[in-house]
């Protein structure tokens, strides 16, 4: 068998990584590998760790053990688990979203995008001194970032609404915003946390929409962790299945869809099933959201 | 090793009296996630009321007994303080619950303010010294002529604070309230969804940790012997290092963070400067906060992202 | 407590008032009757002795009981109709004083010492324009100042004070020992505060809530306790006098021995008052500063990051943002400007002591922030004009000796009425008086960002 296409040229490399909390084992010599350009989809039910690899990709948690390394498209490697978080973002380019959503939501929606930005602007701003006088360096690039916030918000169709608080958007706007938000870092790869979740089955096909879009346009690997399989079955090229933090399969999506023990995993049910009760949970937690 | 002891019994003592403030402070933060910062005042009005009622029971109405006119004041000054720590979460923190976080400390500070000022305006600025009450001592023992000992005062302070313990534990291990106030610092929503009432829950938290505060009130008056308006905001932080360095939230963790205290600021007189004896409360405190934040018998706090 | 009839939630309910009027009037005498009615005082032969003022306490007890009565009757069941009320949003333009409230304020307080001198001449103006103006000036500016670690940051700081100190500690010290001009020592204190909220800010990044603001408070005492017993450095509680003057540049001075004392060069008559209004625009100048340097970092990126710290630090780190340093820049840049109110507090006083820089100060600046509302710096001038011009205000009141007895000090009353104040503005507005957050940047149109959505920091 010839080596899938990820292993050739893998944007990310995660090796043996480990992560103990006390003595719960949340992520267990998990190794596997993000193709670049690809969508790469994380799945496994509840508590199989999923966002424990997130958070160690992203510096949130420090792993227990194994090596996280991340490879530019120009050669270079970051290694990822000796990084500060917010340096993960700056320099090695990850950025991520959250299962939660976390947007500053007391700042209009252009704003949160203008803070994305932070890194080249405060350059920009020589540290901040040059700006407090006013050089005229800065209010060029301050005009530039206002232009690429603009770029991304007729792509998630939030115009519009720029100058309104983001905590006010409707769930589906704000979980676009995320995204958005996530993209102004320019990253090389973008990691979203069950970014489908409480969208209406509309929503959801528009966001596969947009993850498409910014792979082909911006050449952004994506990694994305996610419940709804027809979102999974339909844009990812790889997936990897976890559980109890252990790998359980790992390939094209129709390959893992016919891996007995993924099938196990689920409950033993079909993947359409599978999808349907999530999809009616969905719902459920939509309207309780409400 | 004389002067060890002696600093060792004096410690405990003053132990005693922080680590019953140390339990209001940490009710409260355990049940709302407050610092109750008005706390410190209200022992200092509660040892204002013992004080009163003190003075009127030995004055106006000839209590000749000292030992029975203390028991009075101390269940007066119990009820009166609890009273009013009632009606404080009344007005000034049960109207901002659930809303901005900081509302309720700017309000607690408020409160303290007032407390201290309302003491000051009615009672006067000065120090209010009272007649020793309790005198006698019992020498332990004696060596080159330097004497160990543990007076009256001492000894009733230590059995009384052992005695209070004892019933309180009983009070939260073993009463419905007690679980009531357990189920409220899990889950406000769901204990209300069970049916605990939760308003009455904090409400009593709130006069329980007054009571308390008035006990130490009282005997902070006997041992010293002299109240001022300005006297609740020093013992009101360092019972609250002690609450934090036992572990904010466990009771256990007051008593014995307020002992460690008690034990650390007379040795620190004892041994180095009385000068700094404040900076060094004040410095555990940052020290305590900084890098054990969950303090002995805590539970460390997880962030999930 | 009995609730009212549902049919008519509205209509008062007579019944219910009075038996919660009677039950706080129970409460209010069980308060208030040892502690105002007992008052303990000394006899001739020093003995503590217990006094009794009943009348007093009948009279709180009336006045609790009554209000409690007026309240449930009449003013909550209207205020439940209000809120029952659908919402009308106004239309119509805001009124002229409102649109114009920057300017109409820059105004007047640029003339306020010419209105107060030619009203009142020079003599009688130093009052007014001392105990008022520059008084409320400086907590402007400190409220200002705190304004961007407690307001923007989202960081509780309950012991800005320590920077308010070493401002004037820095000033006292180094202009009376070494004989330096205001106008040297006015940026190095500055720089000494920012680099005391570095290490102050430092230990404290990780902490969050109520946890940072006890720390930052223990350091506020500790940094007093030192000033009490450093006595080699700083003569302990007795303070520091004779802290020279500011002049103006070495141009003009104030001290009228001085060949170029201000009466002198401009043939005017000798007057403390030209100091007075001279530092009343210097405190003003600096106030305006603050004010300047704080919209323009707010427009930012560091600004941005600092609000953005506010609303979610877990997402400021997963945008690349150094929340270290963007904490630490907080700290630093609010503590320079409370160092530079310090050197001026010194300067205007020429004498300052560790009594100036009790937690009660802290507690009095973190007020003016929060009652004025997080972050706005227009709710942040009128809190700190409604409560130190308010609590200034009480000192006049003179005519409160006539009703109360001459032996009635008002001025026992302030931070009475202070702490009170800040309670009752707690428990009607939470977020303060100005509720809500100006935008930094816009794409079609500036519009408000409600109070509720704002978040109000971690730390
Ligand atoms: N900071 C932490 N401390 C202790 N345990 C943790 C922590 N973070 C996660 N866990 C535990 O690790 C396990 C995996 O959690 P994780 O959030 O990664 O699951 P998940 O796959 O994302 O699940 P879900 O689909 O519900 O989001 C869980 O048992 C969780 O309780
Ligand atoms: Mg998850």
């Amino acid at each position: 068998m010839p080596a899938p296409s990820w292993e050739k040229d893998p944007v990310l490399s995660v090796e043996h990584v480990t992560m103990r909390f006390g003595g719960l084992v949340a992520v267990n010599d998990l190794s596997f590998a993000a193709g670049r350009g690809d969508i790469t989809a994380l799945i496994g039910p509840n508590g199989a760790g999923k966002t424990t690899v997130f958070n160690c990709i992203t510096g949130f948690y420090k792993p227990t053990q194994g090596m996280l390394r991340l490879q530019h498209g120009d050669g270079s490697t970051h290694l990822l688990e000796r990084m500060a978080d917010f340096k993960i973002s700056a320099t090695a380019k990850v950025a991520r979203t959250f299962q939660n959503i976390r947007l500053f939501s007391g700042m209009t929606v252009l704003e949160n995008l203008l803070v994305a930005q932070h890194n080249p602007l405060m350059i920009a701003s020589g540290m901040t001194v040059l700006g407090l006088i006013g050089f005229p360096a800065y209010k060029k690039a301050e005009k530039r970032s206002i232009e690429k916030a603009k770029y991304w918000l007729d792509k998630i169709n939030l115009t519009d609404r720029a100058d309104d608080p983001a905590g006010d958007l409707p769930y589906g706007a704000q979980r676009r915003l995320e995204i958005a938000r996530a993209m102004c870092t320019s990253p090389e790869l973008l990691c979203l946390d069950e970014p489908a979740a409480g969208l209406n089955p509309r929503e959801s096909g528009e966001l596969n929409q947009l993850l498409l879009d910014i792979r082909k346009t911006e050449g952004t690997s994506l990694l994305l962790i996610e419940h709804d399989m027809s979102v999974v079955m339909e844009i990812s090229d790889h997936v990897v299945v976890l559980e109890y933090g252990i790998k359980i399969s790992d390939g094209t999506p129709a390959e893992v869809k016919a891996d007995p023990r993924v099938i196990a995993a689920y409950l033993g049910v079909d993947d359409d099933e599978v999808a349907e009760v999530e999809e009616a949970l969905d719902v459920v937690v939509e309207e309780a959201r409400q | 090793m004389e002067l060890f002891l002696q600093q060792f019994i004096n410690g405990v003592t003053l132990g005693s009296i922080y680590g019953l403030i140390a339990i209001g402070y940490t009710m409260v933060f355990g049940i709302i996630g407050m610092v109750n910062f008005s706390h410190g005042d209200v022992f200092m009005v509660s040892s204002f009321i013992a004080l009163i009622f003190f003075l009127v029971l030995t004055t106006w109405l000839g209590v000749a007994s000292v030992a029975l006119a203390l028991l009075i004041v101390m269940v007066i000054s119990m009820v009166l303080t609890g009273l009013m720590s009632w009606t404080i979460e009344r007005v000034a923190y049960r109207p901002l619950r659930g809303s901005f976080r900081l509302a309720p400390l700017i309000s607690a500070i408020g409160m303290s303010i007032v407390l201290s000022n309302f003491i000051q305006v009615a009672q006067g600025p000065r120090n209010k010294p009272v007649p020793p009450m309790v005198t006698e001592s019992i020498a332990l023992w004696e060596r080159n002529g330097f004497t160990v000992s543990v007076s009256y005062k001492q000894l009733i302070i230590i059995a009384v604070t052992a005695v209070l313990l004892a019933c309180f534990w009983f009070l939260v291990q073993k009463t419905s309230l007690g679980r009531a106030q357990r189920a409220c610092e899990q889950d406000r929503k769901m204990a209300a969804l069970l049916g605990i009432n939760v308003d009455r829950t904090i409400s009593l938290t709130f006069v329980m940790g007054a009571a308390l505060a008035a006990v130490a009130g009282t005997l902070f008056l006997m041992y010293y012997g002299v109240v001022n308006f300005s006297d609740g905001f020093v013992p009101g932080v360092k019972a609250f290092t002690a609450a934090v360095l036992g572990g904010i939230g466990s009771l256990p963790g007051a008593v014995l963070g307020g002992l460690l205290i008690g034990l650390i600021e007379t040795f620190w007189s004892g041994y180095f400067s009385i000068d700094y004896k404040d900076v060094a409360a004040f410095s555990i405190l940052a020290i305590v906060l900084i890098f054990m934040p969950q303090g002995i018998l805590g539970r460390p706090e997880v962030e999930k992202v | 407590m009995s609730t009212s009839a549902p049919a008519r939630p509205f209509e008062p309910d007579f019944a219910a008032a009075a038996k919660d009027a009677v039950l706080s009037g129970v409460i209010a005498l069980g308060i208030f009757g040892p502690l105002v009615g007992l008052r303990t005082t000394q006899n001739m032969s020093n003995q503590l002795i217990v006094e009794s003022h009943w009348g007093l306490v009948a009279i709180i007890v009336g006045i609790v009981a009554v209000g409690r009565f007026v309240l449930r009757a009449f003013v909550f069941p209207r205020m439940a109709m209000w809120k029952a009320q659908p919402k009308v949003e106004s239309t119509a333009e805001p009124s002229f004083l409102r649109r114009n409230i920057k300017t109409i304020g820059l105004v007047f307080l640029l003339f306020y010492p010419v209105i107060i001198v030619s009203m009142l001449g020079y003599q009688q103006s130093i009052k007014w324009v001392d105990n008022f103006g520059i008084q409320i000036l400086i907590y402007v500016m400190l409220g200002w100042g705190l304004n961007i670690v407690v307001g923007l940051a989202g960081l509780l700081d309950l012991g800005y004070v320590a920077f308010y100190a070493v401002g004037a500690y820095s000033y006292a010290l180094l202009a009376t020992h070494f004989g330096l001009s205001f106008w040297i020592l006015l940026p190095l204190a500055g720089i000494l505060a920012a680099m005391w909220g570095i290490i102050l800010g430092f230990p404290v990044l990780r902490l969050r809530g109520d946890y940072l603001a006890i720390v930052t408070l223990a350091f506020g005492e500790i940094i007093r306790l030192v000033l009490i017993n450093w006595r080699e450095l700083t003569n302990g509680s007795a303070g520091i006098s004779s802290i020279p003057k500011v002049d103006l540049f070495g141009w003009i001075t104030f001290n009228v021995a001085d060949p170029n004392y201000v009466g002198k060069v401009f043939g005017l008559a000798n007057s403390s008052a030209y100091y007075k209004i001279f530092l009343y625009y210097l405190i003003l100048a600096l106030a305006l500063l603050t004010a300047f340097v704080t919209i323009r970092l707010r427009r930012m990126p560091i600004g941005r990051a600092w609000e953005a710290l506010r609303e979610d630090e877990v997402a400021c780190r997963s945008l690349g943002i150094n929340t270290t340093n963007t904490k630490l820049t907080a700290f630093a840049i609010g503590a320079m400007f409370g160092g530079f109110a310090g050197s001026f507090f010194a300067a205007r006083q020429g004498f300052v002591s560790p009594e100036s820089f009790v937690f009660l100060e802290s507690a009095v600046i973190v007020a003016i922030v929060v009652l004025g509302g997080m972050g706005s710096m227009i709710g942040v001038a009128i809190a700190a004009v409604a409560m130190i011009g308010g609590t200034e205000i009480l000192r006049e009141l003179s005519f409160l000796k006539v009703v109360f007895g001459s032996d009635f000090n008002p001025d026992l009353f302030r931070m009475l009425i202070f702490g009170l104040a800040m309670v009752t503005i707690m428990v009607w507005k939470p977020r303060g008086f100005v509720g809500q957050r100006e935008p930094t940047a816009f794409l079609t149109e500036r519009k408000a960002v409600s109070g509720s959505l704002v978040q109000e920091g971690h730390g």
